[in-house]
C-alpha cells in the first residue's frame, strides 16, 4: 500500500494540518510502509464476521433530563487562547459552516 | 527511618498507629524527587504546595477517631492525562502546555475523597501515544534501573516514579499496553482493568474505546488497595459498567489450588529476548508448584493484533484530536491571516511528530472510501480476537505470558522506525482489543540487572481472579522487593 | 431536436425534499446538564462537556430518546430495535469537539410518512429519516472586521433531524408540508416550533424537471433559511433562478446555496466538488439504544391526538364545517378552548363562530395566543348563553365580550351592573316605537304612503333609542303591527 505526496496532502487538510515537504516525504514513506503491514488483515476472511464497536454488552444509559451549574464564565474562558466580551474570539472566518 | 521505599499498606500501618505523620511523609518523598528528578525526569509538575495541604487534611483525619483509607496521606502521582482541577493538564503536549482543567476526572475525585495526597503529575509520552515516553513534548524519562535506558510508555513518568520511591503509588492509563509495557520495564506492578470497570471520565481521550485507567504501585497488595479506591460505576461515563465491585485487597489471601492457567503458543515465539521468555518459564513453573494448572490455549488472531490496534486506536485518535483547534484551550499559533490558517499551524506546530503520525493514519483509514477496507475491517477482526479471549476462557482461568519481548531498550533504538516502536507492543494489545484486565509485575532479572514483566491476563471483570494469582506468586518470590540503585 | 423556442415552452416541476431541524424541548442538554434556555449571556450555560473540554464524556438524556419516539411514531415511523450514534467530523469554530454527535448507520426512525392537504388534496410525503444529534455553537461575525466571535451556548442543544423523501412536487406542498410538520411537533409538545429563534430550521433541496419526465434534474441544496416567509421565498427564487437557467440551455451545478435575507436571492456556498469528508464512525463514548417492543407501545398509547385527526373528528363530531374545524385545530389549546365551551354550552357551531371571529380577531389585535385570553371557556359559553335565553341580544354580546377580555370578569355581572338586560317588554318597546315615530313624522307619512323598505329605518331608530337593549325581533314584530294599523 503506498500513500502518495497527493494523498498525504489531502489527508492532511482533512486533519487541519499544515505539513512541511520534509513532513510530506516522511508521512508518504512511514504511512505506506505502516499501511503494508496493516494490509496483513487481508489475509483473514471476514465476511461472515459482525464489527465490534464495543466490547462491553451495555446499552441504554441514560441521564435524566435534569439542569445542573453550568462552570461560571470566567472558568469557561480562563484557558481560551484569545478571548473578547466574555466570547471566544477566533481569526476571520472564511469559510462557511458545513 | 526514611519511608519512601515503603508501600501503601505499609505506610498505612504506620500512618495509622501514628508512627510517622503524611505531612512527614510528604516532605520525605518531596525530597525523594529533588535528589532523583534531575536523573529520570519522572514529572511534568510537582505540586508542593498543594500536596502539603492534603498532607495537613490527612493528618487531621488520622488523628480524629473516625475510620480512615488506606490511602489517607499517601502521596500518589497522576500521569499528566488525568484532570486536575487547578493544576496543569498537559498530556505531554505543547499544544496544552497551560490548561489549566476547570475540573477534577472521576479517578482524581475518589484519590481525593480516600484522603490521598496528590503529588503530582508524572511524564508521558506525548496524548499517551508511544512506548518509551520519548514523545513528550517537554524532554525523555530515563528508566532508573539504568538511564541510559527508557522507562517504556506511555505511562514511562508515572512507573519510573514508582521504581525510583519518588511517590508511593501512581495512576496511569492503558490503551495498547501503556501502563503494563512500563510497568515491566521499571519493575513494578501495573494492572490494566476490564474496559468500563474504572471511569475514564477526566482521562484525556487518545482512542475511546480501548482506554483504560490503572495504577502503578510496589507490589500487588498496594494494586489492590488503589483499585478498591477507584473502581466502580461512574454516572458520567456511559461505557462504565454498573456492576458491583468486590473488596480486591481482602480477597488477595488465597493459594493456587485449582487454578487453571493458560499458556497461549502465540506469546513465546522468536523474537523474544530469550531471558525474558526463560525468567517468564520459570514463574509459571513457580506457579505450577503453588498448586496452579497449566494448559496450552490458542489465540490466534494474535499476530493482527497490532494492524488492528493501528487502525482502531488511530481512527478514534483522529476524531478525539481535533478539539485542539486554538479555539478553546491551549495553545494557538498566531499571527495567522484567516481561520482556516490558525487550524493548520495551530495543529502542525502544537502536535509532535508521532501524534500527527496517527492523526494522518486515522485520518484516513475512516475517509471517504477507505472506512471498510480499514475501520470496518479492523472492527471485524476485533471480533475475532474477542473471541479468540472467550473461547480460552472457557478452558482456563487466567493466562500467563511476556509483558514485553524485551526488557527497556535503549533510549534512542527505535525512534527513527515507528513501525519496530509499534511492535514491542505486541504481547498488550490484543487485551485493549478485547477489553480484558491484564496485570503486569517482575519475574526476573537480565543478566544486565533489567526487570522483566510477568502478564497475567483475566476474563473481563475478573481483576479479583489475576490479582489473586500475582498475589500468590509474589509471596513466593522477591522480585518485587529488589530496588533499583539511584 | 429541440430548439430554444422550444425549450421556452418546456414546463418545469419543482422536486423537493425538506431536511428540517427540531430543536427538542428538554430542560438540559441532549449529553450535560446545561440548561437550554434561549437568550442567556455569551457562554453562560455551558460546561466542560459541552465546551469538549479534554476528557469529558457524553451521557445521553433521556427525554431526548423519548421526544425523538414520540415524534418517530406521530410522523408513523418505524422505530429501530437497535440504533447508535455516531461521529461526524469537521472542523468550525462552533463545534467545541471537532466533530458532532449524531446518528449515521442505524437511525432511530425510518420510513414514515407525513400526509398534508394542499388545494383540497391529501398528498402523502414520505420521510426518509429522522434522527437525534446535538447543535452546535454560534459564530458572530456583525460588526468585528478580522475577528469572529463564538458563543457556545448552543452547543450541545438538542436536535431531532428530519428528513423528507424527494416527494414534495410543489412549493405550495413544501410549505404544507413543514406547517403540518411544525403542527404536529408542537402538538406532541416536542418542539416550540419557533423559526425565528432557531428552534425549528428548514433546509430544502430543490431541483427541477420537465413535466412528464421520470428522472430527476440535478438539485440544489439550500441554507440560512429562519422563516417560513424565507422557505417559500428562498424555493421560490431558486425555482425561477434554474428554470431560467435550463431555459437557456444551460446546465445546474449540484452545489449548496445560501439564501440572502437583505437580497432575497441564494448564493453559492460550495459546490460538489468542496463537499465534505465527515469521516462518520460509530460513537465509542456512547452506549447502543435497544428500544423494545414495549416501550414503543407505552409510548404509541401515550401519544396526544394529532391536528389531522383532530380536525377530522372535530367536523364528525360536532358537525361543523371543515374550514371552522381546520381554524380551531390549528394549537391544541385552541381546540382545547372550543371543547371546553361546547361542553357548557352544546351549541358547537355558534361556539365556533364566536371563536373564530370576536375571540381571534381580539387575539390578533393584541398579539397574544389563546393561553393568554383572559376569559375562561366557561365564562365564554356563559355569554353565548345569555344572548340564546334572550337576556340580550348579540350585539350588546359584543360589547360585553369585549369588556370581559378587557376586565375578566364574569358576563352576568357586565350585563347586570350596566343594565345590558334585553327589553322584551311588549308595552316598553311600544312606549319606544311611540316616541320614534313622534320624532320622524315624514318617514312614517311615507311608509303610509308605501315605501315598505323604510321598516328597517325604524327599527334602527328603535334599537338606537333603546341604546341596544331591545329584542330585534320583538321590535319588528310590534313595529309592523303598530304602521299596519297606521296604513289601514
Amino acid at each position: 500500500m503506498k500513500l502518495g505526496k497527493e494523498e498525504v496532502e489531502h489527508v492532511a487538510k482533512l486533519a487541519r494540518l499544515a505539513v512541511s515537504e520534509e513532513e510530506k516525504e516522511a508521512f508518504s514513506r512511514q504511512l505506506s510502509e505502516i499501511l503494508t503491514y496493516i494490509g496483513k488483515l487481508n489475509e483473514l476472511d471476514t465476511s461472515k464476521v459482525e464489527p465490534t464497536s464495543h466490547v462491553l454488552d451495555l446499552s441504554n444509559v441514560f441521564r435524566d433530563d435534569i439542569v445542573s451549574e453550568s462552570l461560571p464564565a470566567a472558568d469557561v474562558l480562563a484557558n481560551a487562547p484569545d478571548r473578547e466580551s466574555d466570547h471566544f474570539r477566533v481569526p476571520k472566518i472564511i469559510e462557511e459552516r458545513v | 527511618m526514611n519511608p519512601t521505599p515503603l508501600t501503601i499498606h505499609e505506610l498505612h500501618e504506620q500512618l495509622k498507629n501514628h508512627k510517622t505523620t503524611s505531612r512527614e511523609l510528604t516532605r520525605r518523598v518531596l525530597d525523594r524527587i529533588r535528589s532523583v528528578e534531575p536523573k529520570i525526569h519522572a514529572y511534568r509538575t510537582v505540586t508542593e504546595e498543594s500536596a502539603m495541604a492534603q498532607a495537613e487534611a490527612a493528618d487531621q483525619w488520622l488523628q480524629s477517631p473516625r475510620p480512615v483509607h488506606p490511602l489517607t496521606g499517601i502521596p500518589i502521582a497522576l500521569k499528566d492525562n488525568l484532570c486536575t482541577k487547578g493544576i496543569r493538564t498537559t498530556c505531554s503536549s505543547k499544544i496544552l502546555e497551560n490548561f489549566i482543567p476547570p475540573y477534577d476526572a472521576t479517578v482524581v475525585q475518589r484519590l481525593k475523597e480516600s484522603g490521598a495526597v496528590i503529588i503530582g503529575k508524572t511524564n508521558m509520552d506525548e496524548f499517551a501515544m508511544g512506548s518509551s515516553t520519548e514523545n513528550s513534548a517537554f524532554g525523555l524519562t530515563a528508566n532508573p534501573w539504568d538511564v541510559n535506558r527508557i522507562p517504556g510508555g506511555s505511562s514511562g513518568g508515572s512507573a519510573a516514579a514508582v521504581a525510583a520511591d519518588a511517590c508511593i503509588a501512581a495512576l496511569g492509563s492503558d490503551t495498547g499496553g501503556s501502563i503494563r509495557q512500563p510497568a515491566a520495564m521499571c519493575g513494578v506492578v501495573g494492572l490494566k482493568p476490564t474496559y468500563g470497570r474504572v471511569s475514564r471520565y477526566g482521562l484525556v481521550a487518545f482512542a475511546s474505546s480501548l482506554d483504560q485507567i490503572g495504577s502503578i504501585t510496589k507490589d500487588v497488595t498496594d494494586c489492590a488497595l488503589m483499585m478498591d479506591a477507584i473502581a466502580g460505576h461512574d454516572s458520567y461515563d456511559s461505557t462504565s459498567a454498573d456492576i458491583p465491585t468486590p473488596d480486591y485487597a481482602r480477597a488477595l489471601n488465597r493459594n493456587l489450588n485449582g487454578l487453571r492457567i493458560g499458556i497461549p503458543r502465540e506469546y513465546f515465539i522468536d523474537g523474544t529476548d530469550p531471558e525474558v521468555l526463560h525468567a517468564v518459564r520459570e514463574a509459571i513453573h513457580a506457579m505450577e508448584k503453588l498448586g496452579a494448572k497449566t494448559r496450552e490455549v490458542r489465540l490466534t488472531h494474535t499476530e493482527y493484533a497490532v494492524a488492528t490496534y493501528y487502525i482502531l486506536a488511530t481512527a478514534e485518535a483522529g476524531s478525539n484530536l481535533a478539539r485542539y483547534d486554538g479555539v478553546k484551550y491551549g495553545y494557538r499559533a498566531k499571527p495567522t491571516k484567516d481561520l482556516l490558517e490558525m487550524y493548520m499551524k495551530t495543529r502542525q506546530t502544537g502536535f509532535g511528530p508521532e501524534v500527527k503520525r496517527r492523526i494522518m493514519l486515522g485520518t484516513y483509514a475512516l475517509s471517504s472510501g477507505y472506512y471498510d477496507a480499514y475501520y470496518r475491517k479492523a472492527q471485524c477482526v476485533r471480533t475475532l480476537i474477542k473471541g479468540d479471549f472467550d473461547e480460552a476462557f472457557k478452558q482456563v482461568d487466567v493466562i500467563v505470558t511476556p509483558t514485553a519481548p524485551t526488557a527497556a531498550f535503549k533510549i534512542g533504538e527505535k525512534t527513527q522506525d515507528p513501525l519496530q516502536m509499534y511492535l514491542s507492543d505486541i504481547f498488550t494489545i490484543s487485551v485493549n482489543i478485547a477489553g480484558i484486565p491484564a496485570l503486569s509485575m517482575p519475574c526476573g532479572f537480565t543478566k544486565t540487572g533489567l526487570p522483566i514483566g510477568l502478564q497475567i491476563m483475566g476474563r473481563p471483570f475478573a481483576e479479583e481472579a489475576v490479582l489473586q494469582a500475582a498475589y500468590a506468586y509474589e509471596q513466593a518470590t522477591e522480585w518485587h522487593k529488589r530496588k533499583p540503585n539511584i | 431536436m429541440p430548439s430554444v423556442e422550444t425549450k421556452q415552452d418546456v414546463k418545469y416541476e419543482a422536486v423537493i425534499g425538506l431536511e428540517v431541524h427540531a430543536q427538542l424541548k428538554t430542560a438540559s442538554k441532549i449529553f450535560c446538564g446545561c440548561s437550554t434556555k434561549f437568550g442567556a449571556g455569551p457562554n453562560t450555560q455551558t460546561c466542560p462537556i459541552c465546551l469538549g473540554m479534554p476528557g469529558v464524556l457524553p451521557v445521553l438524556n433521556r427525554r431526548v430518546l423519548e421526544m425523538a419516539v414520540k415524534t418517530g411514531l406521530a410522523l408513523h415511523c418505524k422505530i429501530s430495535p437497535y440504533s447508535r450514534f455516531a461521529r461526524k467530523n469537521y472542523f468550525y469554530p462552533d463545534l467545541p469537539k471537532g466533530y458532532q454527535i449524531s446518528q449515521y448507520e442505524l437511525p432511530l426512525c425510518e420510513k414514515g410518512y407525513l400526509e398534508v392537504a394542499v388545494n383540497g388534496q391529501i398528498k402523502r410525503i414520505g420521510i426518509h429519516r429522522a434522527h437525534m444529534e446535538e447543535d452546535a455553537g454560534k459564530n458572530l461575525h456583525e460588526g468585528l472586521e478580522a475577528a469572529s466571535h463564538v458563543d457556545l451556548n448552543r452547543a450541545g442543544v438538542p436536535l431531532l433531524e428530519i428528513v423528507s423523501e424527494p416527494d414534495i412536487r410543489s412549493i405550495d406542498e413544501a410549505v404544507a408540508y413543514l406547517k403540518t410538520l411544525r403542527d404536529i411537533l408542537v402538538y406532541l409538545d416536542v418542539c416550540d416550533g419557533n423559526m425565528e429563534e432557531g428552534s425549528l430550521r428548514c433546509e430544502p433541496n430543490l431541483s427541477l424537471r420537465p413535466v412528464g419526465r421520470e428522472e430527476f434534474g440535478t438539485r440544489v441544496e439550500l441554507k440560512n433559511i429562519n422563516s417560513f416567509r424565507f422557505v417559500q421565498k428562498s424555493m421560490e427564487y431558486e425555482f425561477r433562478r434554474q428554470e431560467k437557467l435550463l431555459r437557456e440551455g444551460g446546465r445546474v451545478a449540484q452545489e449548496t446555496r445560501l439564501w440572502n435575507t437583505e437580497k432575497e436571492i441564494t448564493v453559492v456556498m460550495r459546490s460538489k466538488e468542496e463537499a465534505h469528508d465527515y469521516r462518520y464512525f460509530p460513537e465509542p463514548d456512547l452506549v447502543p439504544l435497544m428500544i423494545a417492543e414495549d416501550l414503543i407501545e407505552e409510548v404509541r398509547k401515550g401519544l396526544p391526538e394529532l391536528p389531522d385527526a383532530k380536525r377530522e373528528r372535530f367536523a364528525r363530531e360536532y358537525g361543523i364545517p371543515v374550514y371552522d374545524a381546520e381554524v380551531l385545530t390549528i394549537s391544541k389549546d385552541l381546540a382545547h378552548y372550543f371543547e371546553a365551551c361546547v361542553a357548557v354550552y352544546a351549541q358547537p357551531k355558534t361556539v365556533s363562530n364566536w371563536i373564530m371571529t370576536e375571540l381571534l380577531r381580539e387575539l390578533n389585535n393584541r398579539g397574544q395566543e389563546i393561553a393568554d385570553c383572559p376569559i375562561p371557556p366557561d365564562r365564554f359559553a356563559g355569554l353565548l348563553k345569555l344572548i340564546d335565553d334572550g337576556t340580550i341580544s348579540g350585539k350588546i354580546a359584543k360589547t360585553v365580550f369585549e369588556e370581559m377580555y378587557r376586565t375578566g370578569r364574569s358576563p352576568d355581572e357586565i350585563v347586570n351592573e350596566k343594565g345590558l338586560v334585553q327589553i322584551r317588554d311588549t308595552g316598553a318597546i311600544e312606549a319606544l316605537i311611540e316616541d320614534v315615530l313622534l320624532a320622524h313624522p315624514g318617514e312614517r307619512e311615507s311608509y303610509r304612503q308605501g315605501k315598505a323598505q323604510l321598516l328597517g329605518f325604524f327599527i334602527g331608530q328603535v334599537m338606537k333609542r333603546s341604546q341596544g337593549k331591545a329584542n330585534p325581533g320583538k321590535v319588528n314584530e310590534l313595529l309592523k303591527k303598530k304602521l299596519g294599523e297606521e296604513k289601514r
